[in-house]
């Protein structure tokens, strides 16, 4: 059964690394997104398992078989590229024959086999056409029905659904992971679109600068994003600076700025110590401010401005202390209730704050997807 | 794609045989091997080590300011020729590329006329509409219009190089992504004002690529510059007339010397003009810097449009292409006479004729044969980039054969395959004209590889297809029509050669085609007839060829 295990694997491109000492293992049948921004190493990555470039340090196992020095047509895999490869001057049927073709097949059955893929994809009626006359999901289909017949059982998708317009990638994301687990294929799925991983798999692996950042289930690296980077990468994140003020056993207490307290229950921290407080959006809850609040982590602001976004609205709110809050909440609570210019409070619950150590190099930087 | 999988033996056994690494990398080796060795090398090494002739010449200064004022003519002449066809081809191109009317599509089925015809034929067709009493000057009832001369020789070059610079040109317009200039239109900018401001400055590496390439044709062309030189010289002229001289007229020693030297200096400074002009003419800038709004509002208008398309058509006709398709017209006269059967009898001096013209087209196909063969691997390590950084330096490397003067190869390999054996004229004969043409194939076919995404073939391999495979399902269908039209281009440019075939050939029996007429051209003995039928043939057989081969492409591609 196929499993794919990276051991400190480097790729370089004359002075630029690529990938540096990574090690992963992606298990028989998962269905696993690796995630990144632009330039992180997540088609590299792919090309290095499909054999289209070669490590210069570590290993790659493929079913426990060391496949650094095999040629892609011997490893058993398919990959598509982000704009598919269909090859033009060959049709739909050809596209998807070439495969079971090129690995021996006798004609007969190569273009049967063909045939089955082209009508589990629905493109069966478009069996001669050329790929030019093909619509983008068409595209996408037969490309991934073309993957199918070579009978390779795993699946490397480079930006799969990157080339398709927004309704048609959302339908069909759903369907790309039916297909996967159907076909009990080992997936991995590029993609620099958080809602599409979170959605489609079964694990997120996060990359930064050819590193792992973490990986895990999606509701793991949402809800516990191990770095500034993870959480600002994954969801909509608010990020305030401060110092620890005091610590007791409950959590610890962030001075944020002209002198708002903050409340956290994390007391793993060092009085004075420099930090960076996470808060989901969600998880900011907007008041009115009719009466006045004697809570604790409840902040006063000015509704700055309001966006509608369908099922949510999202607000951003200038708090008295001068600090940004973005907020966000279901349409159905949210609607009319709150008017730009609007005197409110911000509520966090201190289970809902994460604080990690001040970054070196300051947060904006750290933050910094380009 | 076949329906009939890999059934075929030879097939399994080649792609089997394309998985050896061992073997990939002798196939890379030896083309390289080929490319160093009998290519680039043997004209290098041919001047080097008869460099110590030159020192005979101190004493000739006569012959070496001579030499020296040829060799300026040489350049002199590429630069205005070049500069003339790219201000005059510019705007035919543009009227190529943009304009949808009939008269477009027709001009461009004829551009590539002067191209495609041998140029010693165009030669005598130049000299035939400009000079004799049976061409243009018959209307003013003038001798002849314009003597052989530097004029003649600049209207020449001008129409065979003229369809260089538009052939270009319209392909870059055709990619060119117009929506810049909208864009400068929707700001306010006149329409001349946007192509000056915009357009140009983004086509500047076409433009320059264009003029180099048009640089280079004037730079070697040898055999129609002789039938139309009068008693100016270039270069290659000089090169030629000083082969023809005899033992009475010159010491063997001092012809060596001046044939090494004039051969040396046009090699150096043709690689040195031209890395200058590639390396300096990207930093130049368009004037953008002030706009004209009353000037170019005017240039702008439908009148200046019309006025510009009718001047670049009219010189279109009038100076590239009814001078270079005059020759017809004694075919036709000798079709009436009869005259044309004559011809075929093979009868002195038609023997001789078409004992070259065979020559002619033999070397020609195995030029072609040859650089096909090992070019290939060539384009693919330079387009895919197999090695590395090296990579840029082989593409520089490649286009030295193109840019220097192929007499100046010609005499550098005649003085280095001169000493090994007996059977040195055909094999000099053959490599000169590969050498020649090697870069026009290379080129177009690491041009042809690069324009299809490397992902094509990197998931046919992920696919299950081995290297042959790939090459045979993938690469070459993809790219046939570029291998078909470089290997036309090779033929075509071999086909017209005159220096070099001339410079390595002792033997009249080894004569090609253009070398013959060029020798009829200058023998005041031999009837104008005969030399107009000699070069109408020869440019209709060449037509003939180049069709065929199309329809045999064409019926295949079906």
């Amino acid at each position: 059964m196929p499993t794919i295990k990276l051991i400190n694997v480097t790729k370089k491109y004359g002075d630029i690394t690529a990938i540096k000492n990574l090690s992963l293992t992606i298990n028989d049948r998962e269905y696993v997104c690796v995630l990144g921004p632009t330039g992180s190493g997540k088609t590299t990555l792919l090309k290095l398992i499909a054999g289209i470039v070669r490590p210069d340090r570590g290993e790659i196992y493929i079913d426990d078989i060391l496949v650094n020095n095999l040629s892609p047509y011997e490893r058993g895999i398919a990959y598509l590229p982000q704009y598919y490869a269909l090859f033009p001057h060959l049709t739909a049927l050809e596209n998807v024959a070439f495969g079971p073709l090129s690995k021996g097949l006798n004609a007969k059955e190569a273009y049967e086999i063909s045939m089955r893929m082209l009508e589990m994809m629905r493109l069966a009626w478009r069996a001669h056409s050329f790929p030019h006359e093909l619509s983008g999901g068409m595209q996408q289909r037969l490309a991934l029905a073309r993957a199918l017949a070579s009978g390779a059982k795993i699946l490397l998708l480079d930006e799969p659904l990157g080339a398709l317009d927004a309704r048609l990638r959302v339908e069909l994301r759903y369907k790309l992971k039916k297909l996967a687990k159907e076909n009990n294929l080992t997936t991995i799925h590029v993609t620099h679109d958080q809602e599409e991983a979170m959605i489609v798999a079964d694990r997120i692996i996060l990359l930064r600068d050819g590193k792992v950042q973490q990986e895990g289930s999606p509701m793991q690296v949402y809800n516990e994003p191990k770095s500034i980077f993870t959480a600002h990468f994954i969801g909509e994140a608010n990020f305030f600076e401060g110092f620890i003020a005091d610590v007791d056993q409950y959590g610890s207490w962030v001075q944020l700025r002209n002198g708002f307290l903050l409340r956290t229950s994390d007391p793993n921290r060092s009085i004075g110590e420099r930090v960076v407080v996470m808060v989901r959006e969600e998880k900011s809850k907007i008041l009115k401010a009719a009466k006045k609040r004697e809570e604790i982590n409840v902040f006063p602001g000015t509704i700055e401005s309001i966006s509608f976004l369908g099922d949510f609205i999202s607000y951003i709110i200038l708090l008295d202390n001068g600090d940004r809050a973005n907020s966000r909440m279901p349409t159905i609570n949210a609607l009319g209730r709150f008017k730009i210019g609007e005197r409110v409070y911000i509520r966090i619950k201190p289970e809902d704050v994460i604080i990690y150590s001040y970054p070196p190099h300051g947060l904006y930087k750290e933050i910094e997807v380009i | 794609m076949s329906k009939s999988g890999n059934s075929n033996p030879l097939i399994k056994k080649l792609d089997e045989l394309s998985s050896n690494k061992l073997l990939k990398l002798s196939i890379y080796a030896s083309s390289l091997i080929f490319f160093f060795a009998l290519i680039l090398f043997p004209p290098l090494i041919g001047i080097i080590e008869n460099l110590g002739y030159i020192n005979i010449l101190i004493y000739e200064s006569y012959l070496m300011s001579r030499a020296n004022f040829a060799i300026l003519q040489s350049f002199v002449m590429a630069f205005i020729v070049s500069t003339l066809d790219l201000i005059a081809a510019l705007p035919l191109a543009w009227f190529i590329a943009r304009s949808k009317s009939r008269a477009a599509h027709f001009v461009d089925a004829l551009v590539d006329i002067p191209f495609l015809m041998p140029t010693a034929a165009l030669g005598y067709s130049i000299l035939l509409f400009w000079c004799s009493e049976r061409g243009l000057s018959s209307l003013f009832g003038a001798g002849s219009l314009i003597s052989p001369g530097f004029f003649l020789v600049l209207l020449l070059h001008f129409a065979f190089s003229y369809p260089v610079i538009v052939r270009v040109m319209v392909g870059e317009l055709l990619s060119y992504r117009e929506v810049y200039e909208v864009a400068a239109r929707t700001l306010g900018a006149r329409s001349w004002t946007a192509v000056r401001t915009i357009t140009l400055p983004l086509l500047k590496p076409g433009i320059i690529a264009s003029f180099l390439l048009a640089f280079a044709r004037s730079l070697s062309e040898t055999g129609a510059t002789m039938m139309v030189a009068g008693s100016w010289e270039n270069g290659p002229v000089f090169l030629y007339r000083l082969m023809k001289m005899t033992e009475a007229e010159i010491t063997s020693d001092i012809k060596n010397g001046m044939l090494v030297y004039v051969s040396s200096v046009l090699l150096l400074t043709s690689i040195v003009v031209f890395f200058i002009i590639s390396f300096l003419a990207p930093k130049m800038r368009f004037p953008i810097k002030r706009i004209f709004s009353s000037v170019e509002g005017k240039m702008s208008s439908p009148i200046a449009v019309k006025v510009r398309n009718t001047s670049s058509l009219a010189i279109f006709l009038l100076v590239v292409i009814i001078p270079s398709i005059f020759v017809a017209f004694p075919m036709v006269e000798a079709l009436i006479s009869g005259s044309l059967s004559f011809v075929l009898s093979g009868f002195s001096p038609w023997g001789d004729y078409w004992r070259s013209m065979s020559i002619s087209y033999g070397i020609g196909l195995l030029a072609t044969l040859l650089n096909m063969i090992f070019g290939l691997p060539i384009a693919i390590l330079i387009a895919r980039r197999r090695l590395g950084k090296a990579t840029s330096i082989l593409r520089a490397i490649i286009n030295v054969p193109i840019v220097v003067p192929s007499i100046a190869l010609g005499v550098s390999l005649r003085l280095f395959w001169g000493k090994y054996t007996s059977l040195y004229d055909f094999w000099a004969l053959l490599l000169s004209h590969a050498t020649i043409t090697y870069t026009y194939f290379v080129t177009s076919m690491a041009a042809a590889i690069e324009s299809i995404p490397q992902e094509l073939e990197d998931v046919a391999s992920t696919l299950g297809a081995r290297p042959f495979t790939v090459f045979r399902k993938v690469t070459f269908p993809l790219t046939k029509y570029s291998v078909f039209s470089g290997a036309i281009l090779v033929f075509t440019r071999a086909l017209g050669e005159t220096g070099a075939a001339r410079a390595v050939v002792r033997s009249r029996d080894l004569w090609t085609l253009p070398v013959l007429l060029v020798d009829w051209v200058e023998n005041k003995n031999i009837a104008e007839m005969q030399k107009a039928l000699g070069a109408g043939v020869y440019m209709l057989t060449s037509f003939a060829a180049l069709l065929a081969l199309r329809l045999v492409f064409s019926v295949r591609r079906k």
